[in-house]
């Protein structure tokens, strides 16, 4: 598991590569919070593009980043979404609140 | 065929989780399953590793023991703990219930275990530990053209 920033102005792009359990969301919370606690960042569009897996520890790291993003009073999107991907993320109502592309 | 087994024994490090859903999907393919089968049973074992490492032993060090098993087109997986166990299995496994909302926690991993299997027995006794059993039936070759078609 890997990922990618990539920050223009305000908005930043973290691109998600490999699997994304309980074990690298918690491994990864601090890098993309740093930023989204700058003061600079306000969006925030998850790039799944290159995610393989996901499981429910990835759900309640997509919505604490949202929790952080809308308090800031900025957007959460996720785009690349793969169907076996999507699946797991309507199945947990993500899709309500998040833009998914 | 003859039916097959695996035991696994792990620690319950969180690094383990990715070893234990890789490995079972691995013993699983001698059934032939099809891409969305392997994912369902990779995300349901990770589901189950994940509450025992988060929940059953709290983030302590304790003994995952994964027993899997072939019979006929039917793989069963029993993934146990030997932690602090459920204190109310049935308000465990509504969507969306959590005990741990500030660790991120998001209440979905019982419902996704029995979306993507047949079959969820939660077995819990407190300070004894959780045996979760997870059933699923992968499709045989003729159901596979049939699907197909």
């Amino acid at each position: 598991m890997d990922i990618l920033c990539n920050e223009n102005g305000q908005d930043l792009t973290v691109k998600l590569k490999g699997e994304l359990d309980h074990h690298f969301a918690t491994e990864f919370r601090g890098k993309i919070d740093e930023r989204l606690n700058s003061g600079q960042v306000k969006n925030l569009t998850f790039d799944m593009e290159k995610l393989d897996f996901i499981d429910s520890s990835a759900i309640g790291f997509i919505i604490g980043r949202y929790k952080i993003v809308k308090k800031n009073d900025g957007k959460l999107e996720i785009i690349n979404a793969s169907h076996k991907i999507r699946r797991i993320l309507d199945m947990s109502g993500v899709g309500k609140i998040i833009n998914i592309k | 065929m003859q039916n097959n087994y695996v035991y696994i024994k792990i620690p319950s490090l969180s690094t383990n989780e990715s070893f234990a859903r890789s490995a079972v999907a691995a013993f699983c393919s001698s059934l032939n399953p099809t891409i969305e089968e392997i994912s369902d049973i990779k995300t349901a074992v990770s589901e189950a590793v994940t509450n025992a490492i988060i929940h059953g032993y709290d983030n302590k060090l304790g003994d995952i023991v994964i027993e899997c098993r072939i019979k006929g087109q039917v793989v069963e997986i029993i993934i146990e703990d030997f932690g602090c166990g459920i204190p109310n299995v049935e308000k465990a496994r509504e969507p969306l219930f959590t005990s741990k909302p500030e660790l991120e926690r998001s209440g979905m991993g019982f419902t996704v275990m029995e979306s993507f299997m047949d079959e969820l027995v939660v077995l819990s006794e407190r300070d004894i530990g959780t045996k979760i059993i997870l059933r699923k039936k992968i499709s045989n070759n003729s159901e596979k053209m049939y699907n197909k078609l």
